[in-house]
């Protein structure tokens, strides 16, 4: 067999920003993280009948079940609080399973980043994609329950793809901070659970803001970055208006800002995971 | 590349370059598993950490196309040779120096999915190595060819024989044709019709100027498959040289008599 490729040189000695060098890793393997995205959503599916199906009826059920139990004490003033709950649970639900996924993932991939060498960001960034796949098909059973409750959907659905990758870009930012921590030490995952369920709390997810207390709420909007992630997301489908200027100019910032401090904390700690894991 | 090392053996140029090597570990007795015991240590003041020194001042230049063994007792730093080569690690102290691609054989349960079947394991197991789609599909039949596994391809891993698994493994990693193959304890798989494959595939890798570096326990199989062997013990290179010198003195220092108590 010819060898046409360039013969590579790994020196130890010579080190660029690992930052950087990491982007550069993942675009030459690009397709190790379309792999692993495949692998995710294959095993999730392969041993249930219902299979991509259940994608699609795990945020229906729940939603079911807030819209019943709920919609008398938050949803009184929320027209379509069905549409409400359910583009707020899709949102969420993409945020916490993708940060989740990431640190799992990491943690099972221990084992492999001791033996060969890839891009460690892959399983933060195959975790993020595998939870777009999942927001995506999950968008199917909302637009059905906007037509059957009568929520009209607009044009301005075309707009959905900001909202998307700004929810995408500020999940693998913390999903990237988690997994590190989570290398580091053991019960982070754990704690990181609990966090998540206070947090999915105090967003607006089953409820509108405009039920909690003035002074309370100031707070919550304020120090809470998913507040304007679900907001802006819900914009174009669930209110069908274009988003503001102001709401949008937040959340790009909030979603550049997290990616880069998570980029730039996991890069700088990424070469001593094989210590650890 | 000027080198102030010595030519090898066989005035061939080096693939790898070990610089005087260090490599240190925060030891386990004092390791701070949770988030919840650092929190609590850091209160008190009480972060201590030992140090635990895997590889000491390693010098060691492997050539191209050279079978080199690696031997040693457990622990003596085999491994964390092996991952600095595949640059899974840095090195505390000193430098290393590849050139080429390298591959770990990967051994099973490290880079297969239980739950996906021969085939997309092909394909994952060629991703964690750097292929692309288009570039395992032109390797896919020849591996399954080799790997004997046709029938099974289908099937999911879970349900393979450890041999079956073995072998597809092994079909995987040598077929992508890396410049330096690592091999950690791997040729004991598998029947006597599959190892014998198996050693012809590594002399036809050979042929083609790939180096392979191998770790192994078993003396026969060092003596067979390589000429020159580099002895390790704790973490320092005791002994490199022709594998008929240095496998019996490893021999030697380890009958029963000689191995300390710790072993």
């Amino acid at each position: 067999m010819e060898k046409a490729k360039a013969i590579p040189i790994y020196d130890s000695a010579r080190q660029g920003s690992p930052a950087i060098e990491e982007m550069r890793a993942v675009i030459d393997y690009r397709y190790l993280i379309v792999q692993l995205v495949r692998r995710d959503i294959l095993t999730r599916y392969k041993r249930s009948a219902l299979g991509v199906a259940w994608t699609m009826l795990n945020p229906l059920g729940t939603m079911l079940i807030l819209t019943i139990v709920f919609s008398q004490a938050f949803g009184g003033s929320q027209k379509g609080y069905a549409a409400y709950v359910l583009s707020g649970l899709i949102a969420w639900n993409f945020f916490a399973q993708s940060t989740n996924a990431a640190t799992l993932h990491l943690v099972w991939g221990g084992s492999l980043l001791k033996k060969i060498y890839i891009p460690r960001t892959s399983f933060a960034i195959s975790a993020t994609g595998t939870g777009l796949i999942n927001l995506l098909l999950s968008l199917i059973p909302l637009v059905l329950v906007m037509l059957i409750i009568r929520v009209p959907i607009r044009w301005t659905i075309v707009l959905l793809p900001i909202p998307i990758l700004f929810l995408a870009m500020f999940a693998l930012g913390v999903g990237l901070i988690v997994s590190t921590m989570a290398i580091y030490y053991a019960d982070i995952a754990e704690m990181y659970q609990i966090l998540l369920t206070a947090w999915m709390y105090l967003s607006p997810v089953i409820y509108s803001p405009e039920i909690l207390p003035e002074a309370f709420r100031y707070w919550i909007v304020l120090l809470n970055p998913m507040f304007y992630l679900i907001e802006l997301f819900r914009m174009p489908i669930y209110y069908g208006q274009v988003p503001g200027i102001d709401l949008l100019l937040i959340s790009a910032g909030i979603a550049t800002f997290t990616l880069f401090a998570g980029w730039m904390f996991f890069t700088s700690k990424s070469d001593e995971f094989a210590y650890r894991v | 590349m000027n080198s102030t090392f010595p030519s090898g053996p066989y005035n061939e140029e080096p693939v790898v370059r070990l610089e005087n090597v260090g490599v240190r570990y925060r030891i386990a007795s004092e390791r701070v598993a949770t988030f919840k015991e650092y929190l609590i240590r850091r209160f008190q003041g009480k972060i201590a950490l030992g140090d635990f020194w895997a590889l000491r001042k390693v010098d060691l230049q492997i050539f191209k196309g050279e079978t080199i063994g690696l031997i040693g007792p457990n622990g003596a730093g085999k491994s964390t040779m092996l991952k600095l080569i595949a640059r899974v690690m840095r090195p505390t102290r000193g430098r290393v120096w590849v050139k080429g691609v390298v591959a770990p054989l990967l051994e099973f349960g490290a880079g297969f999915h239980p739950d996906l079947t021969g085939r997309e394991n092909i394909f994952l197991n060629g991703a964690l190595l750097g292929f692309t789609n288009d570039e395992m599909q032109e390797k896919y039949d020849r591996i399954v060819d080799f790997a004997e596994l046709w029938e099974f391809i289908d099937v999911p891993v879970r349900n393979y024989s450890s041999g079956m698994a073995a072998r597809l493994g092994f079909a995987v990693a040598t077929d992508i044709d890396p410049d330096i193959l690592i091999l950690d304890e791997v040729l004991s798989v598998g029947d006597e019709a599959f190892q014998r494959k198996s050693l012809a595939k590594m002399e036809e890798f050979r042929d083609h100027g790939a180096t392979i570096i191998l770790v192994s326990h078993n003396m026969e199989t060092i003596l067979e498959m390589c000429r020159r062997a580099v002895w390790l013990d704790h973490g320092q290179i005791r002994m490199v040289g022709n594998t008929d010198q240095v496998v019996p003195a490893y021999q030697e220092d380890q009958t029963p008599e000689n191995v300390p108590e710790n072993q």
